[in-house]
């Protein structure tokens, strides 16, 4: 079971992930949009959404950190176990805590108002389903095994772990010995990463960083062999029909 | 100089009576779809009115086009490229569809099948973006014709700017107010705020044609354009939550055919034709400092087809002698760039549209014959213009960002043409004077006249068919193996030494594609055809 979980199923969820992505990026171009709702109701978007978005980024952001930096890195920086412990209990809290409280309130927009809700598909309650899952698991393993004077170090189990799966010699038995909170956290973390690519959350992968260094109006060439009209493509529901 | 063509199109606005076919054909043709409901990517709102969105040129609201920066450059009034994207999670100025209009449709199945008894059964209205039953409050022509009166007009944000930084109060009482329609499509700009805003590079102005197209597989939906665009004309599909906008409906105007809002308006008002222009100063002219400098500014940039300097130019830069030809000929390129009588809609925004507009003179002219005068002569005309203010400073608002003097100038040419062309009409030694007095000659104007009053389809739009190279060979190639030229007693198959006495130089693909069409369709058996 372990060899499973800690050895196996992360290469099966990269692998879902990826071919995933490739094959929507194929074959749904057209699907591959955030799908906003703001058009719908935007007081409580405008808050609650720049909330949870930037929320989630720090998050991104300390598991980054966290699993990828080992501790060796921050010691040379000067940060010692204590100092760290302290700022991923804090500013990881907060993170979660901003993440949180966003996604909250995105919900209850979603189920109180009669047009954002007719416009939540299944595929979409499923995937906030398992957001929220991932995100509140997270921080219950967070808050469950910390204190202020010490925390559990997961930058000597899990994160070592996890570098191990990129060297392809997945450390299993370092895993199986953290605590139940996170294993969860984690096995959930990864239903999640299988989820992406074929949840309106593909648009993550879209980032438009490129905006940033493109000139402003863009000119394109008509295609010749575009003349006609092309034939449908294949895309995730068809649009337009009841 | 680098020319560049464009498709354009002039609106005489003296000619539309509101009537809303070009609406209706044009919802018909491309809106017509679940998430599209609320949407018109033409529409006609009445001035003075809120228009559609509600008060969309309100750009401190709604933060649309181009400003200039302290130093004198261009930035999206919604801010630059760093802000945009950490706005990108909710853009703080997106209209939500309420203010155009919440679309419903009717619970027709109450009607029929409403259990019998006294009350006469009704068919409720029920929102298409909710389901639930809704109350109608707004649509996207409410205001139509002045219709909810002086409280909801003074809202207008060009009457509100008269007021508060002209001082001048328009009357909006019925009996007192002047009233015209304003046809609104796309402005296929060329310094485009919504191409500009797409973090995804999705939106594209085209090359050929400049027509500015959302690709529907790029766009992502970050609904920047939205906000970018300062005439709101690019529209959020809610359903496939990604961005659409008229397309000038480029697949009829690529196979020369103008486009549904033109080919069905009932005034006949619309002109579609080629202008050229040099790419090179599109930037230069959208930083003008002064705003009153944006419509000289944008004159500028467009070129000469009958200059043969540009005419070299324009070849080297690959516009085909089809398109010099149209160029030369463009009915739009005449009212903007001969005659000067079309204008920009409200250039302030620093997008150069490329959808003018001739002023009405009618408000001027039914002001005169209202009191008594004869509105056509043009004595009579010329000071009315003047005395009119109130007309004069809102037109002046809409298309010159303020400035008078080119409106003035507009509607006093339409007004000498007026009084100059009835006295031809009516036989009369027409008065020379009355051409001169707009620094025009009388060929000029009876050379206006026709365009504006009488021109027939094939000089109303004017559009080269771009397409027709590639589109000639894609349908060569669409083509069944083998035409009627390889049988005998197919056209051209007269013997070997008959005619022409061969095949490869006869030019008769269009020809010979109609009747292999022909027969494709009526044969019984795939050998018949
Ligand atoms: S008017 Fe058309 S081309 Fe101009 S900014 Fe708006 S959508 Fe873009
Ligand atoms: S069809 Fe022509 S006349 Fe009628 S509203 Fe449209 S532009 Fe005006």
């Amino acid at each position: 079971m372990d060899t499973f979980l800690w050895g196996a199923l992360p290469y099966v969820v990269f692998g879902v992930l990826v071919t995933g992505l490739a094959w929507r990026y194929r074959y749904d171009q057209f699907g591959w949009t955030t799908r906003s709702s703001e058009s719908y109701e935007s007081r409580i978007l405008n808050i609650a959404s720049p909330m949870f978005h930037y929320g989630i980024l720090f998050v991104l952001l300390g598991h980054l950190m966290g699993l990828f930096v080992p501790s060796s890195w921050t010691d040379a920086l000067g940060l010692d176990e204590h100092a760290y412990n302290l700022l991923s209990l804090f500013a990881g809290t907060a993170a979660g805590a901003l993440a949180v409280v966003g996604i909250g309130m995105l919900i209850y927009r979603r189920r109180r108002y009669a047009p954002v809700f007719r416009a939540t598909t299944r595929n979409d309650k499923l995937m906030y389903a398992v957001l929220v899952a991932a995100i509140v698991l997270g921080l219950v393993a967070k808050l469950t095994h910390a204190g202020i004077e010490t925390g559990y170090d997961y930058r000597d189990t899990i994160a070592p772990w996890a570098r191990s799966l990129f060297t392809l010699d997945p450390k299993v038995g370092l895993m199986a010995d953290a605590p139940v909170a996170f294993q969860v956290h984690a096995v959930v973390g990864m239903v999640l990463f299988a989820l992406l690519p074929f949840t309106r959350l593909v648009h993550m992968f879209s980032a438009p960083v490129q905006y940033l260094f493109r000139p402003y109006i863009v000119y394109r060439s008509r295609d010749p062999h575009d003349l006609a009209t092309r034939p449908d493509r294949r895309g995730w529901e068809r649009i337009g029909q009841r | 100089m680098r020319v560049m063509a464009q498709i354009a199109m002039v609106m005489n606005l003296d000619k539309c009576i509101g009537c809303h076919t070009c609406s209706v054909t044009c919802k018909q043709t491309w809106t017509n779809r679940q998430g599209m409901e609320y949407v018109w990517f033409n529409n006609v709102e009445t001035r003075p009115g809120l228009g559609y969105p509600r008060r969309w040129s309100d750009q401190d609201r709604w933060r649309g086009g181009w400003e200039l920066t302290k130093r004198g450059r261009l930035k999206l009034r919604q801010g630059g490229r760093v802000r945009k994207l950490a706005e990108i999670f909710a853009n703080p100025v997106l209209p939500e569809i309420k203010d155009y209009y919440e679309p419903w449709t009717y619970d027709y199945k109450d009607l029929t099948e409403a259990p019998l008894g006294d009350d006469y059964p009704v068919a409720q209205p029920r929102s298409l973006i909710s389901g639930e039953p809704m109350a109608i409050e707004w649509s996207a022509n409410w205001d139509d014709s002045l219709g909810g009166g002086p409280e909801l007009l003074g809202d207008d944000p060009v009457v509100r700017k008269l007021r508060d930084e002209v001082g001048a109060r328009v009357r909006l009482d019925f009996e007192q107010s002047f009233m015209f329609y304003l046809p609104r499509i796309c402005e296929h700009c060329l310094n485009p705020g919504c191409v500009a805003a797409c973090p995804s590079g999705a939106i594209y102005k085209r090359v050929e044609d400049g027509i500015v197209l959302v690709d529907q597989d790029r766009c992502r939906g970050w609904r920047q354009c939205v906000t970018g665009c300062p005439y709101k004309k690019v529209y959020f599909n809610h359903k496939t939550g990604k961005a659409e906008k008229c397309t000038f409906c480029y697949p009829r105007v690529e196979v020369g055919l103008p486009t549904v809002c033109s080919e069905t308006c009932v005034g006949r008002l619309r002109y579609l034709g080629v202008m050229l222009y040099d790419a090179d100063k599109v930037a230069e002219a959208a930083a003008v400092r002064d705003d009153k400098a944006l419509y000289e500014a944008q004159l500028g940039i467009f070129l000469d087809p009958a200059d043969p300097e540009v005419r070299r130019a324009a070849e080297r830069d690959g516009i085909s002698h089809e398109w010099l030809e149209a160029a030369r000929r463009s009915p739009v390129d005449a009212l903007i760039r001969t005659y000067k009588v079309a204008l920009p809609l409200h250039p302030e925004f620093r997008t150069l549209p490329m959808v003018w507009y001739i002023p009405p003179l009618s408000p001027v002219v039914e002001a005169v014959s209202a009191s008594g005068h004869d509105g056509e002569a043009a004595g009579n005309l010329f000071g009315a213009i003047d005395a009119l203010r109130i007309p004069l400073e809102y037109l002046a608002e809409l298309f010159t960002a303020g400035d008078v003097l080119p409106v003035r100038a507009a509607l006093d040419k339409l007004a000498a043409m007026r009084s100059f062309m009835r006295d031809v009409n009516l036989g009369r030694v027409p008065d020379t004077s009355v051409p001169a007095a707009v620094g025009m000659e009388p060929e000029a104007v009876e050379a206006m006249y026709r365009l504006l009053a009488i021109a027939k389809y094939e000089e109303r739009y004017v559009i080269p068919t771009a397409a027709v190279a590639d589109a000639r060979s894609l349908e060569e190639s669409a083509l069944a193996e083998g035409c009627s030229l390889d049988y005998d007693g197919g056209p051209g198959m007269t013997g070997p030494f008959g005619d022409d006495s061969g095949r490869a130089s006869l030019p008769l693909v269009t020809i010979e594609n109609f009747h292999a069409a022909r027969r494709r369709q009526t044969a019984d058996r795939e050998e018949d055809a």
